[in-house]
């Protein structure tokens, strides 16, 4: 009789989410005491953004150890994952915020204008990303997805004075909601023939799932609509169109968040949702995610090389550096194969490493180019806008050159080892064809990282003389730089975390 | 058979052979920005010290031993079963020895005109791969070498070179690289297959083909993705067409160096690689592989016939070259093998002294054109006489270097791919007949105005010449101790081969 009586809320292991709580913390006090408060001096905003996403990340570190001797978990009743899976991408979401945190304090100031929302966006976002890669339940992952979403809509459009910064945020926006609409009926699809949405009773409810006809078309229906959302987010061909778009209007710092932290999140998420609630549907949607990868691979890195201004390049090659991570899902869906896990470490290895060079490369963009000079479309952030910069500013070409290669897979960078972990995978089960076209889209791709090479290093001109770099971008990309080579060079330092990497909490 | 020597040396000289290059590139690109003087010394004293190494090298290599010497083993990736396995025997030997010559002699004898400090770092960052390519007994180890010399080579030729550079150096580096990447999903198949049944991961390319069997069809493709790799980087026709431009518009001490060391990374891992792991493969592609061989003989002779330009006849001649030495490879017969071995050596010093002439006469007068030069023998005897010398070891003249390893690989290929080698023979009557002509065209004569101030050779080029000359009549009059160098480590590789074919 008594029911409301006897509810009993579910435990909460407020250490398991602090990682969540401390940018939470971060984003409240710069709304709050930022919008009653004037301007904060010595660009405390984005110290303060930092110094959040760097508590998460140590927050993070411990918790790795916990997983280590306590083993994976769930948290608050089974809504959320603690696993190293999540945790490494935990890890890299935070790694990014704190690079795009200062990268954006330097592009605000030179633009003149310092505002906490940015920050605060960065951190919702943030917040977002960190509940999609550790939910357990479709609708918990929703609401990360919509908390992801909704901060990079207006990041897109945070640049007021720009036409193309408005036009990116509003065609983002409007394409993001078809894509969160699929999602969202997708998920009610699954719910009704199951009747659950957490990622662990549907494998359950799947496993001794008793195909009727019919029903089982409306299952798959419903998995294919999940998927749908998910290749939009991710920017997968052929759901791929807003990315060059958004990428180039948006202001490049947010750029640089969008394609490190909001694929990541998208790409953990899918990842987990596959392998942890549909492995019983493996063969249907292994085959899909192999179609899907070699168009993403082949597509991204073709059209990367008529590009001529530097953000839609680098848009293009983030598509193609999506191909090559679901690779590495593909490999997960071979359930038969003794090295089924190779493909979510290499999945979880690759999008830390990807982070961390991407952020880099458009740390670099951020300081050489300049979004105001020129509102037209392609003016100012054309590839000409790099030329002699290698003569002129030695290091930051050097910098840039690094960053580069790693992301052509060169070796003795980390984009190699991030490359050869999916390769691996992807051949350990038996993908040689997709293993292979990976590789030669590889090949593609690097010629276009070679042609700003040349722009950089072969080419003669003076406009580059004036690009300066502020301190706290010297630092972004100095640490980008230095994870790209040090992972290149001792690649067990990243793969000694691998071992547990596969237990995801929910299987 | 080649079984890892046991042998533990103190000094590990294979690993110091590939981390002082590595090191002083970074300390020379350093110093640059604050004492661009020093550099061309730091330059020079690095690669000198690698020289005097691996001529240290030479001397302590035990002739009679077949298996790898001076191995140096250590973990490095753990986790995939990667290490850190140098060692060198007969075959990678001389390879070696040549790799730590050369250097030396380009980064005195050539000079970069500007940009010097990232000229030298380039050059000795590509002295460590190329290094580390020959030495290297883990296939990880192989790829990372045989991958990361593309960058310092693209910036060099990229940087450095003539007109059409750019267009050059991307089309070198996304060639070789396209040829890589089948190569490395073959690596992890060769390795992931390798595992059923050694039991545990490893890409030790020793214990894989010693304790691996594949079936017929895997070794096929895995043998095909190595083929393709090395084929590109050989270059076999028809992925040849890199290597003209390449060439042609590199800078003088790129050219040498890609054609002194870097081509035979191809012709070295077909052997070490490709026939090695996978020998039963190797038969069976043997046909297609002698055709492309023969096929390139043939076809780089008359093509470097026909050229007008003195450089890109060099480098058409360097693809007739390679051809007998992948010809020698497949037939594989001691002597053959053996001969294909000395002939990469031999390749090595001679066409990279060729592409030195070329450059100096280039920096005389500002042009490679054939037309353009006439009669420089009357103005510039010595410089003639040391030309004719290099060329006729190219040619493959009786007493000189090129004559034993074309001799070699004819009589060797000559039981198991008969029709082949009498097409191939006549290649070296082709060869005979371009390089002469050239000769003639460039050197008899009388010189016009422009041709006879050229200059004679001066002291600087002279010594630089000799060390080539020197070492190209002392193989050609004395082949002995290289050949009881080669022959052992030959004969146990062909020993492995015959077991696995039976």
């Amino acid at each position: 009789m008594n029911d409301i009586s006897t509810f009993v809320g579910p435990v909460i292991d407020w250490l398991a989410i602090s990682p969540l709580l401390a940018l939470l913390a971060g984003a409240l006090v710069l709304l709050l005491v930022g919008s009653l408060t004037g301007q904060w001096p010595w660009r405390l905003y984005a110290h303060l953004a930092a110094l959040s996403a760097v508590v998460a990340i140590f927050v993070s570190v411990r918790l790795w150890d916990d997983v280590d001797t306590n083993g994976a978990r769930l948290l608050i009743g089974g809504a959320l994952a603690l696993d190293q899976f999540a945790l490494l991408g935990t890890i890299a979401i935070c790694l990014a915020i704190v690079l795009v945190s200062y990268l954006t304090s330097d592009y605000l100031h030179r633009e003149g204008v310092d505002m906490p929302e940015i920050y605060a966006l960065y951190l919702t976002a943030g917040i977002g990303a960190l509940v999609m890669i550790a939910s357990n339940d479709l609708v918990v992952l929703f609401l990360g997805l919509e908390t992801l979403s909704l901060s990079l809509y207006l990041l897109a459009a945070s640049n007021r004075q720009q036409v193309s910064s408005q036009e990116a945020g509003l065609k983002y926006f409007i394409l993001g909601g078809f894509a969160s609409a699929f999602f969202l009926y997708g998920v009610a699809l699954v719910y009704g023939v199951t009747g659950s949405t957490r990622l662990i009773n549907l494998n359950t409810a799947l496993a001794s799932f008793i195909p009727v006809p019919r029903n089982d078309a409306v299952l798959l229906i419903g998995i294919g609509m999940i998927l749908i959302g998910f290749a939009f987010k991710v920017s997968l061909v052929p759901f791929q169109a807003w990315t060059p778009d958004v990428y180039q209007g948006a202001p490049t710092p947010t750029t640089a968040f969008m394609a490190s932290v909001g694929k990541i999140a998208a790409l953990v998420a899918l990842v987990r949702v596959f392998v942890v609630a549909f492995p019983s549907r493996s063969d249907d949607w292994g085959a899909i995610i192999l179609v899907l990868s070699a168009l993403t691979l082949v597509v991204g890195s073709v059209v990367a090389v008529v590009q001529t201004n530097i953000k839609r390049m680098l848009a293009y090659s983030s598509i193609s550096h999506a191909g090559f991570i679901l690779v590495g899902l593909e490999a997960a869906s071979h359930r038969a194969s003794p090295n089924v896990d190779d493909g979510l470490i290499g999945v979880a290895v690759y999008v830390v490493l990807y982070a961390a060079m991407v952020v880099g490369t458009f740390g670099v963009v951020s300081v050489v180019t300049n979004d105001q000079a020129n509102s037209d479309a392609s003016g100012s952030t054309s590839l000409d806008s790099f030329k002699g910069l290698a003569k002129n500013q030695p290091m930051l070409g050097l910098a840039m050159t690094v960053l580069l290669l790693a992301q052509a897979g060169m070796p003795l960078t980390s984009g190699f080892v991030a490359k050869f972990g999916v390769i691996q995978a992807a051949v350990s089960v038996g993908s040689y064809e997709l293993a292979v076209i990976a590789m030669v889209c590889a090949v593609i791709a690097a010629f276009v990282y070679l042609r700003i090479m040349v722009n950089m290093w072969l080419a003669d001109r003076t406009d580059t003389a004036t690009v300066v770099v502020p301190t706290l971008s010297r630092i972004s990309i100095g640490v980008a730089v230095v994870i790209t080579l040090v992972v290149g060079f001792l690649p067990s330092l990243v793969l000694n975390l691998g071992s547990n990497l596969a237990e995801l909490a929910s299987r | 058979m080649i079984g890892a020597s046991t042998e533990v040396l103190a000094f590990p000289i294979l690993s110091s052979l590939v981390i002082l290059p590595l090191l002083s590139s970074i300390v020379v690109a350093l110093l640059g920005r604050t004492r661009a003087e020093w550099t061309k010394l730091a330059a020079l004293t690095s690669s000198v010290t690698t020289g005097a190494l691996s001529l240290w090298l030479l001397g302590a290599f035990k002739s009679g031993d077949a298996g790898f010497q001076f191995v140096s083993n250590q973990p490095w990736i753990s986790q995939w079963g990667i290490s850190w396995h140098l060692g060198v025997d007969g075959i990678s030997l001389f390879l070696v020895v040549l790799t730590g010559i050369l250097f030396p002699l380009v980064i005195v004898g050539i000079d970069p005109h500007h940009n010097e400090t990232s000229y030298f770092a380039w050059m000795l960052l590509l002295q460590a791969g190329v290094m580390g390519s020959f030495m290297a007994l883990d296939l990880f180890l192989f790829f990372v070498m045989f991958e990361i010399v593309l960058v310092p080579m693209y910036f060099l030729i990229g940087g450095w070179g003539y007109d059409q550079r750019v267009y050059a150096a991307t089309k070198f580096f996304l060639y070789t690289m396209a040829g890589s990447a089948f190569m490395l999903v073959g690596i992890i198949a060769t390795v992931s297959l390798a595992r059923r049944d050694l039991g545990y991961v490893t890409f030790d390319v020793i214990k894989i083909a010693e304790g691996a069997t594949f079936s017929t069809n895997a070794a096929r493709w895995l043998f095909v993705s190595f083929a393709i790799a090395f084929a590109v980087k050989v270059p076999l026709f028809p992925v040849h067409t890199w290597l003209p431009d390449a060439h042609t518009q590199a800078p003088t001490g790129g050219s040498v160096i890609l054609a002194g060391v870097l081509l035979k990374m191809g012709t070295y891992g077909f052997l070490r690689f490709g026939v090695y792991l996978f020998p039963q493969a190797a038969m069976w592609a043997r046909p297609v592989l002698y055709t492309l061989a023969v096929i390139g003989v043939i076809y780089g002779a008359i093509a470097a016939t026909m050229q007008r330009d003195l450089k890109r006849l060099v480098a058409y001649s360097s693809v007739a070259h390679l051809g007998f030495i992948v010809l020698g490879t497949f037939a594989l017969s001691s002597q053959a093998v053996t001969g294909a071995v000395v002939q990469m050596v031999n390749h090595g010093v001679s066409t990279g002294a060729l592409f030195l002439l070329v450059g100096m006469i280039y920096e005389r007068r500002h042009t490679r054109e054939i037309s353009e030069l006439r009669g420089i023998q009357h103005v510039a005897p010595v410089f003639a006489a040391i030309f004719t010398v290099v060329m006729l070891s190219s040619v493959g003249l009786p007493g000189l270097n090129g004559f034993v390893g074309e001799f070699l690989i004819l009589i060797g290929s000559f039981e198991s791919a008969r029709w082949w080698t009498i097409i191939a023979t006549v290649g070296v009557v082709l060869a005979a007949l371009y390089l002469l002509w050239a000769y003639q065209r460039v050197f008899h004569g009388e010189p016009d105005e422009a041709n006879s101030s050229f200059k004679e050779i001066n002291i600087k080029e002279g010594m630089l010449m000799s060390v080539f000359v020197a070492i190209i009549v002392f193989t050609g009059v004395y082949p002995k101790p290289v050949l009881e160098r080669i022959e052992p480590s030959v004969n146990s590789f062909i020993e492995h081969v015959e077991s696995r074919t039976k």
